[in-house]
C-alpha cells in the first residue's frame, strides 16, 4: 500500500515536472511591444509554444488573419523563414494570399512560403511536421471552420512538436467555436476603431484583443492595440496623431489654394508632413 | 510561299520543290499544304533516331532527313541484313512513314544508295558505279564542271586517274569518291543520348509483399548512390516502377529542391509519396522487377567534414520543403516573388519553391504610412452596393453579404488604370477598366479595400463597386 502511494507520488511529481517544463519551454520570449500586454503574459509570448487566434465575428477575419502576421512577425527571427499553411477551401473563401499586403505589415515576403493542403487533415499533418524543423521561425496555420480531426490529441501533438524545436506555432481559427486545446494563450480579435490620419483617413491597425486563455495564468484582460509596422511592434493606440496637431498648426498655404478634394489625401498628408 | 518537301502523289503529278504555292495550286488546285516546321521536323528525325536505338546503339542523325545505323556486329540479331532491312522496314510502316532503306559498305555509299539508287542490279559496287556525280555531293559548281565534262556517273569519274581529277575538281571530289567506294572510311558519329541512370531488380519468383518491394527500393537507392558518388552528382528527380506479373506498371515519383544523394532522405520521400497515394500500390500476383531511375541530376561535390567531424548539412529547411511538397505536390508550396504590375491581383510571382531556392526582393513600404494593401484578395472581388454623394466620389455608406455599413472615414482614390500596353486580349490589357481604390473604415472599425470598376461616365453610365480585401 505504501508502495503504491510512494509510486503514486513519484508520478505525479514527474507529471507536475512534466507540466512545468511544458509551460516553461526554454526556448525563451518574443515580446508585443504593448506593455501591459506583456506584463499580464509574464515576459511576452512563448516561443516554441501554441497560440491560437479567433476572429470575433466572420467580418473580423481580416483583422484575426492580420493578427496572425502580425504576432508571427514580432516572433519571427533573423535568417528564418515562416510557413503558412492553409487549405483549399481557406483560398476559395478568404481569398488569395497577398505578398504585398504581407510587406506592407512589415514583413519580408521573400522570406514566406506559403503551403496548401488539400484538407484539414494534411493541414495538421503538414503543420505538426513543419513544427519539427527549426529551419521556420514560425508556422501559422490557417484552419477555418472547428474540424473534428482538430482535437485535443492533435493540439497537444503540434505543442509537443513546437516545443521539441523551438517553432512558433500561431494557429488562425476563422470562422470557429473555442475546443478544448493545449495553446499557451488563446486570443479573441476584433477590429476596432483606428484613430483617424490627417484629412480623415483610416488610420493604422487597430485591434481589440481579449485574452480568452492563457495556460497557467490568469485570463479575461482586454486591450485595445495598434500595430506599428515600421517597429514590428504593437503600442497602444495614440488618440490623437501627432501629424495633425503639427498640419493644424502651419499656416495655411500661400497663393491661391485650390480645395483639396477626396482625392487628393493622400498627398496632403505627405504634403502636410513635408511642411511639418 | 514555296513548296519545300513534296509526297509521292505530288511529285507524280508533276509538282517540285522550290515551286510557288500559286504555280503549285495552279498545276493541282486540290494540293494539300501543310506549313513548313523545321523544327518540328527536328524533333521528329530525333524521336526516330531514338527508336532505332533498338537496332543498333550507334544511331546518327542526317539532318534534314536522314538517319544513319551503323549496323556493323549487329544484324545476327535480327537473323542477317535483309530481315534487318524488313524489320525496320515495317517498324516504319506502322508508323505510316515512308523510309528508303540502304545498307552500304561505308556511311557515305549507304547515303548514296539510299537518296540515290533504284534497287541493287549486280552487287554493291556496281550499282555505286551507275550512280550519277550528285552521289558525291560536292558543291554545285564542281558537279556541274563534272558533268561538263561529260562525266555522268560514278563510274566515269572512277575509270578516271585521280590525280587528274584532284587537280582540276579538287581534292574535296577525290576523298568523297574514295569514301563512296570504300576505300578509306570515316566513322559515323553517332548521337550520345545522356547515360540513363538506371537501376532494376529482377525476381526469379513474383514477390507479393509490398514491404519487401519498398525495401528492394531502398537497396536501388543505395546501389544509385555509389554511381551518383563516383559521377560527383547529386539527384533531383527519382522514380521508382513496379512492374506487376500482369504488365502492369505503377510509377512513384519524388523529387527534391537541392541534389542528394541522403539514402534516407530520398527513402523518407518515397514513403511519403506511398502514403499520399490515391490507390495503395497494390501486388496484385506480385511484381516481378522493380527499377529505379535517376530522373535529374545536379552536381554536387563531396562536403568536407568540419572539426567535429560531422558532416555539414544544408540547412535543415531544404529537407522539410521537399517533405511538404512530396506531400502537397510541387505546386501546392510556394514562394512569392514580386512582379512588375500595379494591378494588385497582378502584383506577385507565385513559384514552385523547390525550383526557386534563392529569395527574391521585395520592394519595402513607405515609412510611416498606414497599410495600403490587404493580407488577402479576394479571387473574385466581392460585390458590393455603395451609395455615394456623387457618382464618381468616394462610399458613403454600402451593403456587403447583405449587411449595411456606414463609411466613416476614407482615403482615396487610388487610380489604377489598365495596362494599356498590353493587347486588348489580355485579361488587364487595353480596353478594360479603370479602378478608383478606396481605403475605408465603417462605424465598427473595420477597414476595407473598396473599388469603383470604371470612370463614371467616360468608360460606364454607372460603375459597378467591389469589395477586395479585408484590411487588420
Amino acid at each position: 500500500m505504501s508502495d503504491s502511494a510512494q509510486t503514486l507520488s513519484a508520478l505525479r511529481g514527474r507529471l507536475a515536472e512534466g507540466m512545468a517544463g511544458g509551460c516553461e519551454s526554454g526556448h525563451g520570449f518574443f515580446v508585443s511591444g504593448h506593455g501591459p500586454l506583456d506584463a499580464c503574459l509574464k515576459g511576452g509570448f512563448q516561443r516554441g509554444q501554441l497560440h491560437e487566434v479567433f476572429a470575433g465575428d466572420a467580418e473580423d477575419n481580416g483583422s484575426a488573419s492580420g493578427f496572425a502576421a502580425m504576432l508571427g512577425l514580432c516572433a519571427m527571427q533573423p535568417g528564418k523563414s515562416m510557413l503558412w499553411l492553409r487549405t483549399l477551401a481557406a483560398v476559395r473563401r478568404g481569398g488569395r494570399f497577398n505578398p504585398a499586403g504581407f510587406a506592407e505589415l512589415g514583413g519580408d515576403p521573400s522570406t514566406l512560403l506559403m503551403a496548401i493542403a488539400q484538407d484539414e487533415t494534411a493541414l495538421l499533418r503538414c503543420a505538426a511536421d513543419a513544427l519539427r524543423c527549426d529551419g521556420f521561425g514560425v508556422v501559422v496555420i490557417e484552419c477555418r471552420g472547428s474540424p473534428a480531426i482538430l482535437d485535443l490529441t492533435a493540439s497537444r501533438r503540434l505543442t509537443l512538436a513546437a516545443d521539441h524545436s523551438g517553432v512558433t506555432a500561431v494557429m488562425l481559427r476563422l470562422d470557429a467555436r473555442e475546443q478544448p486545446s493545449t495553446a499557451s494563450t488563446r486570443w479573441l480579435v476584433r477590429s476596432a476603431p483606428a484613430s483617424p490620419l490627417e484629412a480623415g483617413a483610416p488610420g493604422y491597425p487597430t485591434l481589440d484583443l481579449t485574452l480568452l486563455r492563457q495556460r497557467a495564468g490568469p485570463a479575461g484582460r482586454e486591450w485595445k492595440v495598434e500595430w506599428d509596422r515600421d517597429a514590428k511592434s504593437f503600442r497602444p493606440p495614440s488618440q490623437v496623431r501627432h501629424g495633425i496637431e503639427r498640419s493644424r498648426r502651419t499656416a495655411p498655404l500661400p497663393g491661391a489654394v485650390v480645395p483639396v478634394p477626396a482625392i487628393g489625401q493622400a498627398m496632403a498628408r505627405a504634403r502636410a508632413r513635408l511642411i511639418a | 510561299m514555296r513548296l519545300v518537301s513534296l509526297n509521292r502523289a505530288a511529285v507524280e503529278a508533276g509538282l517540285a520543290p522550290g515551286l510557288g504555292l500559286a504555280d503549285a495550286r495552279a498545276i493541282v488546285p486540290e494540293l494539300a499544304i501543310h506549313h513548313h516546321d523545321p523544327v518540328a521536323d527536328a524533333e521528329l528525325l530525333d524521336r526516330l533516331a531514338d527508336r532505332c536505338t533498338r537496332y543498333t546503339p550507334m544511331v546518327a542523325v542526317e539532318p534534314p532527313d536522314g538517319i544513319m545505323l551503323d549496323i556493323t556486329g549487329s544484324t545476327h540479331l535480327a537473323g542477317g541484313e535483309g530481315p534487318l532491312v524488313q524489320a525496320v522496314q515495317g517498324h516504319f510502316a506502322d508508323w505510316r512513314i515512308t523510309v528508303r532503306l540502304a545498307p552500304g559498305s561505308s556511311a557515305e555509299a549507304a547515303h548514296a544508295l539510299a537518296r540515290f539508287g533504284h534497287g541493287e542490279a549486280g552487287g554493291e559496287q556496281a550499282t555505286i558505279r551507275a550512280l550519277p556525280v550528285a552521289a558525291l555531293a560536292l558543291d554545285p559548281e564542281s558537279e556541274l564542271a563534272l558533268r561538263r565534262a561529260g562525266l555522268k556517273t560514278v563510274g566515269d569519274v572512277l575509270d578516271r586517274p585521280r590525280k587528274v581529277i584532284a587537280a582540276r575538281f579538287g581534292p574535296a571530289s577525290v576523298y568523297r569518291l574514295e569514301r563512296l567506294v570504300g576505300v578509306s572510311a570515316k566513322p559515323i558519329v553517332p548521337r550520345s543520348p545522356a547515360p540513363r541512370r538506371r537501376f532494376r531488380r529482377r525476381f526469379a519468383e513474383p514477390i507479393a509483399s509490398h514491404d519487401y518491394a519498398i525495401g528492394i527500393v531502398r537497396e536501388l537507392l543505395a546501389e544509385a548512390n555509389l554511381r551518383l558518388v563516383e559521377e560527383d552528382l547529386g539527384g533531383r528527380a527519382f522514380e521508382a516502377r513496379f512492374f506487376r506479373v500482369d504488365g502492369l506498371v505503377r510509377h512513384l515519383r519524388v523529387e527534391t529542391g537541392l541534389p542528394t544523394r541522403d539514402e534516407a532522405a530520398i527513402a523518407r520521400l518515397f514513403d511519403e509519396r506511398l502514403d499520399s497515394l490515391a490507390d495503395p500500390l497494390d501486388p496484385g500476383f506480385g511484381f516481378d522487377s522493380v527499377e529505379l531511375e535517376v530522373l535529374q541530376v545536379q552536381s554536387l561535390k563531396p562536403s568536407q567534414e568540419d572539426i567535429e567531424g560531422e558532416a555539414r548539412s544544408d540547412s535543415p529547411l531544404a529537407g522539410m520543403l521537399d517533405i511538404l511538397a512530396t506531400r502537397l505536390g510541387r505546386n501546392r508550396l510556394l514562394r512569392f516573388g514580386p512582379n512588375d504590375s500595379y494591378i494588385p491581383e497582378n502584383g506577385q510571382i507565385p513559384s514552385v519553391a523547390l525550383d526557386t531556392p534563392e529569395a527574391c526582393i521585395w520592394p519595402r513600404p513607405q515609412v510611416g504610412e498606414p497599410p495600403a494593401r490587404p493580407l488577402h484578395l479576394f479571387d473574385p472581388p466581392q460585390r458590393i452596393t455603395v451609395i455615394s454623394e456623387v457618382p464618381d466620389g468616394a462610399p458613403r455608406r454600402f451593403r456587403w453579404r447583405r449587411k449595411l455599413h456606414d463609411v466613416v472615414r476614407q482615403e482615396g482614390p487610388e487610380r489604377i488604370a489598365a495596362e494599356w500596353w498590353k493587347g486588348s486580349d489580355d485579361p488587364l490589357g487595353r480596353d478594360r477598366l479603370t479602378r478608383d481604390y478606396y481605403r475605408i473604415e465603417d462605424s465598427d472599425g473595420r477597414r476595407y479595400w473598396v473599388f469603383r470598376h470604371g470612370l463614371h461616365a467616360r468608360e460606364v453610365a454607372s460603375p459597378e463597386w467591389y469589395l477586395h480585401g479585408l484590411f487588420a
